[in-house]
């Protein structure tokens, strides 16, 4: 059982802190919806403010993970240019996208969408960390600042949904493969 | 137990934490204006080879690297401005929330490329 540098980087990025983002984005939607509106029963505890805190800044730094490793990390591998004359295209998974017009879409569509719109996910996130770690339980007398926070988190999700998508689509169409073998376990004899 | 251990906090502890909401104004917008600059500078870098050029900050990840560091520090540098101005004042919300929305919004549209590609 065997991997690439190249993959395990790829897994990093995608399933660890972009699939990470998606599944805990979520939750900070739900608790902001419910928690802090206006009419929401009962005091916001120091404990649920002190928890929402941490899980922004949690979000915001696996958002900011995520499109860094996937910029600097990933990307380069995938748009890597072949030298003159190579014919297989499979360690450069840009141009093998680009090789068929049944796939070339998902470079011209699916990747300049990905590679843009993640951007504003850790944008987005930040903001909203920033803005309830300034003013938590306060936010509920605030609910024009509370609903436009928590529409740039729905926004993130949904620019990190595409991106996520489109990403996972991509390397099961053109993987980003190469760099040293990493063997996990040895198969039996 | 006294208003420390209290895990909910007394109404005279809620208004004593009551801020002005400029500084929320001030990340909200400044996200909103960083977000659609990126759209914007995309497009741009798409449509004017040498600004292409001059957006490759590290070659390996090409012109991307140049549109999202400026992106990233337009959204920082309003950010900044922005904070210093309305930290100290109360601002009406609801039109600095609406156009923060829209300017992420359109950001969002912007940066698909069928749409991007109409400029």
């Amino acid at each position: 059982m065997e991997w690439t540098t190249r993959e395990i980087w790829t897994l990093i990025h995608g399933m660890g802190f972009g699939g990470l983002f998606l599944l805990a984005c979520g939750g900070a939607i739900v608790d902001l919806w419910r928690r802090y509106a206006p009419a929401a029963p009962g005091p916001v505890t120091r404990g649920d403010e002190r928890f929402l805190r941490v899980y922004l800044v949690a979000l915001a730094a696996l958002a900011w993970l995520a499109v860094l490793t996937g910029t600097y990390k990933v990307y380069p591998w995938y748009r890597a240019t072949p030298p003159a004359g190579t014919t297989d295209l499979s360690a450069y998974p840009q141009q093998l996208l680009m090789a068929k017009p049944a796939t070339a879409g998902w470079h011209l569509l699916g990747m300049e969408w990905k590679e843009h719109v993640a951007w504003l996910a850790p944008i987005a996130i930040t903001m909203a960390a920033a803005v309830f770690f300034r003013y938590g339980r306060g936010l509920k007398k605030e609910p024009a600042l509370r609903n436009a926070v928590l529409g740039f988190v729905w926004v993130s999700l949904l620019a990190a949904g595409v991106a996520g998508f489109f990403g996972a689509e991509i390397d099961d169409r053109a993987p980003v493969k190469g760099g040293a073998t990493v063997r996990l376990m040895h198969g039996g004899e | 137990m006294n208003a420390q251990n209290n895990p909910i906090p007394t109404i005279a502890e809620q208004n004593r934490e009551a801020k002005p909401n400029g500084g929320g104004a001030a990340a909200l917008l400044a996200a909103g204006i960083g977000s659609f600059g990126l759209a914007v500078l995309a497009i741009l870098v798409d449509q004017v080879g040498a600004l292409k050029n001059a957006m490759i900050f590290f070659r390996p990840t090409g012109p991307l690297s140049g549109v999202t560091t400026i992106a990233v520090l337009i959204w920082l540098a309003v950010w900044a401005i922005l904070e210093w101005r309305w930290r100290k004042k109360t601002i009406r919300m609801g039109g600095i929330a609406a156009a923060s929305l829209v300017l992420l919004v359109l950001a969002l549209l912007l940066t698909f490329p069928p749409l991007a590609d109409l400029f």
